[in-house]
């Protein structure tokens, strides 16, 4: 069984993201030990990017501030084998198809697979062009992650019966960032996954409440929150630490006990 | 291209397919193009600047002169009255210099669309007319503040609006790139420019050209120019990209000179970036030409060894644009002038009998105060 497999292994999984490099790596790697300590059960790391067409403000200004502070995906790999070091927990990295195919993919999943780096999410990258990456993540043993969103439809029964890893259920129309309430019905979305596949889903964009983690996790698998907790490093910044830790903590509490 | 924007563009690919065909569409459109765009646009012969050259023959495609002063309004027409027909009542576009921006509000205001226009702040201030006039067609403007705050973060702007509402709402694209099926639908309305080079050429010279010279962002005007000569192999298709401060200064925006093989703003092309794929902070002094990609027919003209693509500097153009305003009493963008520059660069060492054609895309007017301020001229207005 895989790392991914296993953390959604009779749990409801809490997978939070973080952009790698900010405000520096060495805050990352403290905040990635700690969001582990606080009961995360699968983390994404950003690798940055200059022009984040998926992404809302908040992840947009963290890509910024990692690239400013000298950020770079070699550096990132580095962290991550010290990481890896200490830790089982799944680890993903979430970037955009063109830092992947300039670094050359073959290399990039390569040091992903020598790293201990378990799957990645290309936000840019749709099912029709997913080729440009499945053989060689597929030859590595890296989980290509698939996103459904709102308006996937019938577009999903094609994405869930080839998905690895876990499905990444986008909640709303958009890009991402905190929202006041997710309108979507997700549970048709879910639905239509669980007829063709038993690969678990996560829900991700615009939770940030322990409550709206609680009833996203309900819904599906897991639940996943980003810009949430960008905001703290953005607020924080090498200071996050514990603010972060403390927040992981209250969300991992809301899916693991949702209110009725 | 985000899994949210797939059914839009897969919706919009389908109704191309559709309404390219349609005679009742395409009746429409050609009938707006030619009451109300004013086509088909001069094919001006040169005389002085051909005398003063003392080589080819130099005539200029007056896209100029369409309505709202360039070759944008061939696309716009097209893809809104599209829209319209996919029962959109909202449109946003992304635009550089201003032109796809005027364009578009043009269209959406005679066609009874809501109109949302991205725009790079740095671009707002170096284009603050063609802000007003989009205000003044009925248009909001939002200035982008991400990035380097330029095009490529307009495009990057829309796209994101777009994800978060698509059901009313087309994106018009305002070049011949981003996800398929952009890149054909633009070029599809920007051929135009060079079926009507060829025919009336044809007409006043009873040949081709020997060469058809124009500027290069995205690449529209280009790409409309070229198509029609693709397939005659004795016409010589010369692309001039913006090369800024020099193409050996960091500040510069030319991408097949610089650029290296990408995948970004959906589509596989040449991009200037860095060896993690971080896209370029580009510059020049045409705000149209200041993109760091190049559609990616370009790219695949240029691998093919059928066109060919050079660099031409901030100075150059604006030695260009004067040239032209004092030679033919015609002042062009400063985008079409880096056009000028190369057919002036060239000229001379052709044959008295032989033809250049350049794509004159666009107006200069919009450009006069940046022009002034380049030279230190200060205007009050």
């Amino acid at each position: 069984m895989s790392r991914i497999t296993k953390a959604f292994a009779n749990r409801k999984a809490f997978i939070a993201f973080v952009t790698g490099g900010d405000p520096d790596i060495e805050t990352t790697e403290k905040l990635v030990f700690a969001m582990v300590e606080a009961g995360t059960d699968l983390i994404e790391i950003g690798i940055p990017f200059s022009d984040p067409v998926a992404e809302g403000i908040v992840i947009q200004e963290a890509d910024e501030r990692a690239l400013k502070s000298g950020c770079t995906t070699d550096k990132l790999f580095d962290m991550v084998v010290r990481i890896r070091q200490k830790t089982d927990v799944p680890l993903l990295f979430m970037t955009y198809l063109n830092p992947i195919f300039t670094y050359g993919k073959e290399k990039f999943l390569s040091r992903c697979a020598e790293c201990g780096i378990d799957g990645i999410i290309v936000p840019d990258m749709p099912f029709e062009e997913k080729n440009e990456l499945a053989d060689v993540c597929e030859l590595y043993k890296i989980d290509l992650i698939s996103m459904i969103a709102p308006t996937s439809e019938e577009r999903i029964t094609l994405i869930a019966k080839e998905a690895k890893g876990f499905i990444y259920c986008v909640s709303s129309l958009g890009v991402t960032g905190v929202r006041g309430e997710i309108t979507t019905d997700i549970g048709i979305m879910v639905q239509k996954v669980r007829e063709v596949t038993n690969v678990p889903c996560a829900i991700g964009f615009g939770i940030s409440t322990p409550e709206q983690a609680g009833s996203m996790a309900e819904l599906a698998d897991g639940a996943i929150v980003g810009s949430a907790i960008v905001k703290l490093v953005a607020k924080f910044g090498k200071d996050s630490v514990k603010p972060v830790s403390e927040y992981v903590r209250s969300m991992k509490k809301g899916i693991e006990n949702p209110l009725k | 291209m985000p899994e949210t924007l797939m059914k839009a563009v897969q919706e919009l690919e389908k109704a191309y397919e559709f309404y390219k065909n349609d005679p009742a569409f395409q009746n429409e459109l050609d009938g707006l193009l030619k009451k109300y765009a004013g086509r088909p646009s001069l094919l001006y012969y040169a005389a002085k600047m051909t005398q003063d050259l003392g080589g080819a023959k130099i005539y200029l495609k007056r896209e100029d002169l369409n309505h709202t002063g360039s070759h944008k309004i061939n696309n716009v027409l097209g893809q809104v009255l599209l829209a319209k027909r996919m029962g959109k009542t909202r449109v946003i576009a992304e635009t550089g210099a201003g032109q796809h921006g005027v364009a578009t509000a043009t269209a959406a205001a005679l066609m009874d669309m809501e109109c949302e226009i991205f725009m790079g702040k740095e671009d707002t201030e170096r284009q603050a007319l063609n802000v007003f006039r989009m205000e003044l067609l009925g248009a909001k403007v939002y200035p982008v503040t991400s990035g380097t705050m330029t095009l490529k973060d307009a495009v990057n702007e829309t796209m994101r609006e777009w994800t978060a509402r698509m059901d009313d709402t087309m994106y018009v694209l305002g070049s011949v790139m981003g996800p398929h099926p952009f890149p054909t639908i633009v070029r599809d309305f920007q051929k135009v420019i060079g079926k009507e080079i060829k025919e009336q050429l044809m007409v006043d010279e009873g040949k081709l050209p020997d060469v058809v010279i124009a500027c290069v962002g995205g690449g529209s005007n280009a790409m409309g120019a070229f198509y029609e000569f693709i397939l005659d192999p004795s016409v010589k298709l010369i692309g001039c990209e913006a090369a800024g401060l020099g193409v050996d200064n960091p500040k510069n925006a030319a991408t097949i000179a610089n650029g290296t093989v990408g995948v970004f703003h959906g589509m596989k092309s040449y991009f200037c970036q860095d060896e993690y794929g971080q896209i370029a902070p580009v510059y020049s002094i045409s705000a149209g030409l200041d993109y760091p990609g190049i559609g990616p027919e370009h790219a695949y003209l240029s691998d093919k060894g059928r066109a060919q693509y050079v660099p031409i500097t901030d100075s150059e153009a604006v030695e260009a644009f004067e040239y032209l305003s004092h030679t033919e009493g015609i002042i062009p963008a400063i985008e079409s002038a880096h056009a000028v520059a190369y057919a002036k660069e060239l000229a001379p060492a052709m044959a008295k009998d032989q033809i250049i054609v350049v794509n004159l895309s666009g107006r200069g007017d919009k450009d006069v105060a940046a022009i002034a301020r380049y030279k230190g001229v200060s205007l009050f207005e």
